[in-house]
């Protein structure tokens, strides 16, 4: 099976029945790996609502510590980059390819925007000693069996940090599906790396949309 | 012959020893990749049976016989953990599932053919991460490896757990390539309802990696986090809960065991119906079962907490749950046996293996309901009865399933025949072998004798001694069955492409072994897959 050379000369690899085909095919699958990345988040959410319901006093009280207003700036860049991962893969359906790239670049921006806020958030904590489990260490309001706000941040450091890397994985990928642009790869008529990136980005945001009131507002 | 039908095997002939190499490691054939996944779990199964013969053979005596009990501990967790990540998961939907789905529904290849390479690549990785485990300190959590020993044991716990990790992203490929295969590239006229039950089996199974594996993955993790950070999720010191780890690891585990059975059910539907020259009985019921019994497996994990303090409605709905998951299965069962009814039966070595699979795979699911009703699990817990139970559904089922696949496509795979002689003389010793193993350990575990230890109580002796006989009886009937295969690949009499009269593609559209682009001319399916008795 030479993939390159299928595309070449059909325009798409010969094991699909036509380009419509491939792409339904590798739309279904990109379906299937988010609900399988739903599943990995699915874990901690129950590990966090397990706790939240043993020990509802000690979360509350830890959350506080959570600086609401940065984890409001993060919700918004997140939310403005899924429209410009819209405008982008929409644009490049359009064969806009200049619009396309600039929309793109700006969600990857908007990811890393998301990041360096994040950055700071966690060297803040770091700073102030509430560190998950063991190496908590905030003498204000120390951490005890029946009162764990140790635990708090275990799952706050667990949940927002896979969160995390998956923003970077999201940033690569941008970078990859701008590349592939550029060399010419991805077109208006082969425009699935781009749909499938954006597939991806939303579920990031979403998952960021469960995460942002956990944390910071209801507990 | 152009190019173009030239068999798999032969598809780099006459090129240099490089190219030849090459055409293995970094194939895109499912065809190959099959092969790949066939020698490597097979690979594993030795190397896993290896230390199951090191434990029984420590167990001769309550003494301390070869080795200590330290070193018993690693055994046994390596032989589980081995079992389990190496073998039985990935070996019948990697070796057979990739082999013949694509040729049984009529496709040229599976949908994403570089994941599929990439998944085999993620396996191998995580055997090499493990075997770095076992090479810096080992591990004797046992294969569960839970909490909180696992977060205090010095052995080796990340390596071990890091690697069944990456092996589950593996698993997770594979399945979701599997499902988009099945939904996208079947032949024209190939119905849902014409399909193979080999494929609706592997179907669920694919179904249950995709939803459960990653919470395997998401508990492991937290599990490398446990030990390093000490985030504390499964430490009551820091306000945690060591049975969350029982219940995430369950959550993944009970659907695992299904990861494991239901391919082994897809190859018995289609030996039986082969050898026994019939229509299957019940198809609509046997294919949906496979799905039934994927979607009843994600509630019934807490049957293995009963002893953990679950509160009692959890244990009685857990128990009322697990009592469920009978009906799927006593259907299969029903019709398979239903279909040997007034069937022209062959006793090939494949159709011994699937008889065999019948009677032990219908004691191992009966000695589950013991175990899965609560009174009689407060005494069977943590005992033989629980290794005699499972190895009856793992080994007297899955194993005995991957030979009886095994020697159904081993015409297919290589081109050539195995010898038959050999073969039934193979199935003797295992099938025995396997029941004076572990039919012993019934016996031991309902007298109280429990699982995982070094020692025993001197009247436990005798049994014990039997159960140790009949492990060395199955490695003959191991050893046989690996020399014909093995003698049978390179020096076996040539193939015909149909050598059993089946009616699936794999059989009467292609050769043996299949060109590389599995068709001559692509297949048009107008007919359901055991029309026998119709020509
Ligand atoms: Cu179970």
């Amino acid at each position: 099976m030479d993939v390159e050379a299928d595309i070449k000369k059909y325009g798409f690899p010969q094991w699909f029945k036509s380009k419509e085909h491939e792409f339904d095919s590798c739309k279904f699958g990109m379906w299937l790996f988010l609900v399988q990345e739903l599943m990995l988040f699915g874990g901690l959410f129950v590990a966090f609502a397990m706790y939240n319901y043993l020990y509802p006093e000690t979360f509350r009280e830890a959350h506080h510590h959570l600086d609401k207003n940065l984890g409001a700036l993060n919700t918004v860049f997140l939310l403005i980059s899924s429209l410009t991962m819209v405008l982008g893969v929409a644009y490049t359906m359009r064969n806009q390819m200049g619009k396309a790239m600039l929309n793109l670049f700006l969600t990857f921006l908007l990811a890393g925007a998301f990041m360096v806020v994040k950055y700071f958030e966690y060297s803040h904590k770091i700073h102030e000693g509430l560190l998950p489990g063991a190496l908590y260490s905030f003498a204000a309001n120390p951490s005890t069996p029946e009162n764990p706000q140790s635990l708090f941040f275990s799952l706050y450091f667990m949940m927002t940090g896979l969160h995390g890397i998956h923003v970077v994985g999201g940033m690569v990928c941008l970078l990859w599906i701008m590349y592939r642009i550029k060399i010419g790869k991805t077109t208006a008529e082969r425009f699935g790396a781009v749909e499938f990136v954006g597939l991806y980005w939303h579920l990031v945001d979403l998952i960021w949309i469960f995460l942002f009131p956990i944390f910071y507002l209801v507990v | 012959m152009s190019a173009h039908e030239v068999n798999y095997l032969e598809e780099y002939k006459g090129k240099s020893f490089f190219e030849r190499l090459m055409g293995w490691i970094v194939t895109y054939d499912h065809k190959r990749i099959g092969m790949l996944y066939l020698v490597t779990t097979l690979m594993s199964f030795v190397i896993g049976g290896v230390f199951a013969l090191l434990i029984r053979t420590e167990l001769w005596t309550p003494m301390k016989d070869f080795f200590d009990a330290n070193t018993y501990n690693q055994i046994f967790t390596l032989h589980g953990a081995i079992m389990v990540f190496w073998f039985i998961i990935p070996a019948i939907p990697g070796a057979l599932g990739n082999f013949c789905l694509p040729l049984m529904i009529g496709a040229k290849d599976v949908a994403f053919p570089k994941l599929n390479l990439f998944s085999y690549y993620l396996l191998v990785i995580g055997m090499l991460i493990n075997l770095y485990g076992v090479l810096s300190g080992g591990i004797d959590t046992g294969w569960t490896f839970y909490t909180p020993y696992s977060a205090q044991t010095s052995t080796s716990v990340i390596a071990m757990v890091s690697g069944v990790f990456i092996m589950g992203f593996a698993s997770i490929f594979t399945g979701l390539n599997f499902m988009v295969t099945v939904h996208q590239l079947r032949a024209p006229g190939m119905t849902w309802m014409r399909m193979p039950l080999f494929v609706w089996a592997i179907y669920s199974t694919s179904l249950l990696q995709v939803v459960a594996t990653p919470v395997l993955g998401i508990t492991l993790a937290l599990l490398v986090m446990e030990r390093t950070l000490g985030i504390g999720f499964f430490d009551p010191a820091l306000g945690g809960d060591p049975v969350l780890f029982q219940h995430f690891f369950w959550f993944y585990s009970h659907p695992a065991v299904y990861i494991m059975i239901l391919p082994a059910f897809g190859i018995i539907s289609e030996t039986i119906t082969t050898y026994a020259r019939k229509t299957i009985f019940g198809y609509n019921a046997i294919a949906y079962s496979s799905i039934g019994l994927a979607l009843v497996s994600f509630f019934v994990w807490g049957h293995h907490m009963f002893t953990s303090g679950e509160s009692w409605w959890a244990n009685a709905l857990f128990s009322a749950m697990t009592m469920f998951t009978a009906i799927p299965t006593a259907i299969k069962i029903v019709n398979w046996t239903a279909t040997l009814y007034k069937g022209s039966i062959v006793f090939t070595t494949g159709m011994l293996y699937t008889l065999g699979f019948l009677l032990t795979f219908a004691i191992g699911g009966l000695t589950g309901l013991f175990l899965g009703s609560i009174s009689s699990d407060k005494h069977f817990h943590d005992t033989y009865f629980v290794v005699a139970h499972f190895h009856y559904v793992m080994v007297g089922g899955t194993a005995t399933a991957l030979f009886a696949g095994v020697y159904h496509w081993f015409p297919k795979y290589t081109g050539r025949m195995y010898n038959e002689l050999l073969g039934q003389l193979s199935f003797w010793f295992f099938f025995i072998g396997f029941n004076v193993t572990f039919f012993t350990q019934f016996v031991l575990g309902a007298n109280g004798m429990p699982r995982r230890y070094f020692s025993y109580i001197p009247e436990f002796q005798d049994l014990n001694q039997i159960s140790t006989i009949g492990a060395w009886l199955i490695a003959v009937g191991v050893f046989i069955s690996f020399s014909n295969l093995i003698i049978s690949a390179l020096k076996g009499a040539k193939a015909p492409a149909n050598p059993w009269g089946s009616k699936t593609l794999e059989w009467t559209d292609t050769a043996s072994p299949p060109i590389t682009h599995n068709f001559v001319q692509d297949p048009i399916v107008n007919a359901g897959p055991y029309e026998y008795g119709r020509s």
